[in-house]
């Protein structure tokens, strides 16, 4: 299935040089865990730290998870950052 | 022991500059900085005074770390009645002005009265005199700044200035020091001006000599460092892309307040992102971003140093605007940027420049200018009030007339200097403006962000996310993550969030530490360098007695409960995109449990148990 995938911050170098505005398709198992993802990208585990679908925050123990990604999805991520 | 011990006492009227003690008992029980300079407050005014009246006063406040070697113990905050609200205004800033009052040896200056004509106070250590300056009278920040680092012919004097926006009577104009960092929020800048004070000069080489314990301080000050060094916020993400790195997170949970707040996320985020001003642009391969900056003692460096694409149409032909200056900060970003419907990286740079230049709060400006436009996209406003402007969303050329006509008050200028809620009444749309008390909303949408919709509803200046901050806890997971859609254990939250902010914002410190200290962190260095015992508890303590008198204060102001809310647009209208989508701020679940938490009655009034537990003044 089609994904999109964002990386930000301090992580977006990790991202393929066809990304545009830090986001790129990406086709993926369908029983693709989020890991599954971020390890496709490289992404260390200790600085996936905001893990989004569609927005809404997934913590670390239902990372492994399969079938929480559907067709379609934006997956984004981000190291832990704040501001104000 | 940390406090100088000082007061310097300026009385406008009289033109007299007077030192005096210190009161201790209070520096004991409020810290420094915001809580004991907002004790000085009640006990001088009458909370009903006319903010821009010479009954008011203004302080300008250090606290017990400000000027030492603590990281970010540079802060100082301007305390008065706020002329937007009407409530109590503590506005607090970065740069340098506020270690170089501490370092001239002085904890707090309170000005009272009013001038005859303009002066502005110069302080050299212990020599403190008022000077004539009408010759600064009418200049921007800038212009005052420079004219009057030509006549002490010292680099190294500090500058706290007003510009022409707060002499011309914007509601929401900032106190601006060392150029582009400001005591921004609630006009503290607009009463300042009322005085008939345009600037502060300030030089102190005296330094900070009477620390505790210093080696205990050394030592604390060390560990606190470490930690911020090793957090890969504080660390990694702030000095690389500045609050701004918050533009992508908040528009994806659904939380970016867009066009007036009749949308939560802004299809445009991306283009004026933290990311973006990384970006080369085609005209010269630069990015927006120069550099980072830092304020003093600070071992973060959050600032954004940034310049404008010469070939833009804001500067194409001012190349007064074309060098490095202050750059877009998150909350400027937003304001200027998804509020308005703009997209244009290089149009909310040069807005935020003329921010900076003549001392506007950008969140207010921001969001009066998108209040105006939806005024005008409802046809109340036209382009007659405008001068022929399209005052649409969107449009980068109207944004940047909007501030060019706030710096100097000219034309529409004087409609938007009332500020979002007196501008949408004078228009007979009171329901257009985002306001809480008066004072516009910062960039976090409550309806997907439902600890901040209490927040905003009891901060006790109006909208304010520096109050409490629990953004950090509900979307950025520090310390820990708590669901933003839900409302169960907000009201603590919000509490914590409050309490903590109160005693970091009294202590000189900046509270862009806390994404990686805690209050653990902290007390160890106010307490080898202050007398007394200060452990995280009696911070807590002290960060509670300050809610409370600021809230007594507000009450005795006319504040009520009823003032206790949020717009309807966000309590009845439901977020019609992202994760939030379907839903409104539900700030009803929320507020009463908080009143019962802070000990007061069921319509928001402080209770007698409460003021005596507290030792609040009567």
């Amino acid at each position: 299935m089609k994904i999109t995938f964002k990386l930000y911050a301090t992580l977006q170098n990790l991202l393929p040089s066809e990304a545009v505005d830090n986001a790129v398709e990406v086709e993926v198992d369908e029983q693709a865990t989020l890991y599954d993802v971020i390890d496709h990208f490289r992404v260390p585990h200790a600085s996936a730290h905001l893990v989004l679908i569609n927005g809404v925050y997934f913590g670390a123990d239902e990372r492994a998870q399969p079938g929480l990604i559907s067709p379609g999805d934006v997956v984004a991520i981000w190291p832990p950052v704040a501001g104000g | 022991m940390a406090w100088t011990r000082q007061v310097l006492r300026v009385n406008l009227s009289e033109g007299s500059c007077i030192p005096e003690p210190l009161n201790m008992d209070w520096a004991n029980q409020y810290l420094g900085q915001r809580g004991l300079a907002t004790r000085y407050l009640v006990e001088e005014i009458d909370p009903q005074c006319d903010a821009l009246g010479p009954d008011n006063k203004l302080i300008m406040a250090t606290g017990p770390l400000t000027g030492t070697m603590a990281s970010t113990g540079g802060r100082y905050s301007v305390i008065t009645k706020s002329p937007l609200t009407g409530t109590v205004a503590c506005s607090n800033s970065g740069g340098f002005f506020g270690a170089e009052l501490k370092n001239a040896g002085w904890d707090m200056i309170i000005f009272e009265g009013k001038a005859a004509e303009p002066m502005y106070l110069h302080i050299e250590n212990d020599s403190a005199k008022l000077v004539p300056a009408s010759d600064l009278w009418g200049k921007s920040c800038w212009e005052t700044d420079e004219m009057l680092h030509a006549r002490h012919q010292d680099p190294q004097m500090r500058v706290a200035v007003v510009g022409r926006s707060a002499e011309q009577g914007c509601l929401y104009s900032a106190v601006i020091n060392d150029l582009h960092r400001a005591a921004g929020r609630s006009g503290v800048g607009t009463v300042m001006a009322s005085k008939n004070l345009k600037a502060v000069t300030v030089r102190g080489t005296l330094g900070v000599g009477n620390i505790q314990d210093p080696a205990r301080f050394m030592s604390a000050v060390n560990a606190g460092k470490k930690v911020l060094a090793e957090n890969p916020v504080t660390g990694e993400g702030l000095p690389a892309l500045g609050t701004q790195v918050l533009m992508n997170v908040i528009n994806e949970v659904g939380a970016m307040p867009t066009r007036n707040m009749r949308e939560s996320q802004f299809e445009g985020a991306s283009k004026i992102s933290g990311e973006a001003m990384l970006e080369p642009r085609e005209s010269d391969g630069k990015a927006n971003l120069t550099r980072n900056g830092g304020c003093f003692a600070c071992t973060i460096a959050c600032g954004r140093i940034s310049t404008i694409d010469r070939e833009h149409f804001s500067v194409k032909e001012k190349p007064q605007y074309w060098g490095n200056s202050g750059g877009l900060e998150y909350e400027a970003a937003w304001a200027l940027g998804s509020d308005t419907g703009v997209d244009d990286l290089d149009a909310l740079t040069y807005a935020n420049f003329l921010c900076n230049e003549d001392g506007m709060d950008p969140i207010s400006f921001g969001a009066t200018v998108a209040a105006a436009m939806e005024l005008f996209e409802e046809g109340v406003i036209t382009t007659q009030h405008t001068d022929g402007v399209e005052l649409k969303f969107g449009n980068a050329q109207a944004l940047c007339w909007a501030a060019e006509q706030v710096a100097t008050g000219t034309g529409f200028g004087a409609d938007l200097h009332l500020g979002s809620r007196r501008l949408c009444e004078k228009y007979g749309r009171p329901e257009l403006s985002m306001t809480v008390k008066g004072q516009e909303f910062p960039a976090y949408d409550p309806r997907g962000i439902q600890g901040m919709g209490l927040t905003y509803a009891t901060s006790n200046r109006g909208a304010c996310h520096l109050r409490s901050y629990t953004v950090s806890s509900e979307i950025l997971g520090v310390p820990e993550k708590t669901d933003p859609l839900q409302t169960e254990g907000k009201a603590g939250l919000v509490k914590a969030f409050q309490d903590a902010t109160a005693a970091v914002d009294s202590a000189g410190l900046c509270v862009f530490t806390t994404f990686a200290w805690t209050l653990d962190d902290i007390a160890p260095q106010i307490d080898a360098a202050c007398d007394g015992d200060w452990s995280p508890e009696r911070l807590v303590e002290v960060g509670e007695r300050i809610w409370q008198l600021e809230r007594d204060f507000n009450m005795k102001a006319g504040i009520t409960g009823a003032d206790d809310t949020l717009p309807q647009r966000l309590l009845k209208d439901a977020a019609k995109s992202g994760p939030a989508k379907g839903k409104v701020c539900e700030l009803g679940d929320m507020l009463p449990e908080y009143y019962q938490l802070r000990g007061w009655t069921a319509d928001g009034q402080l209770t007698a148990e409460t003021r005596s537990k507290f030792g609040l003044p009567s």
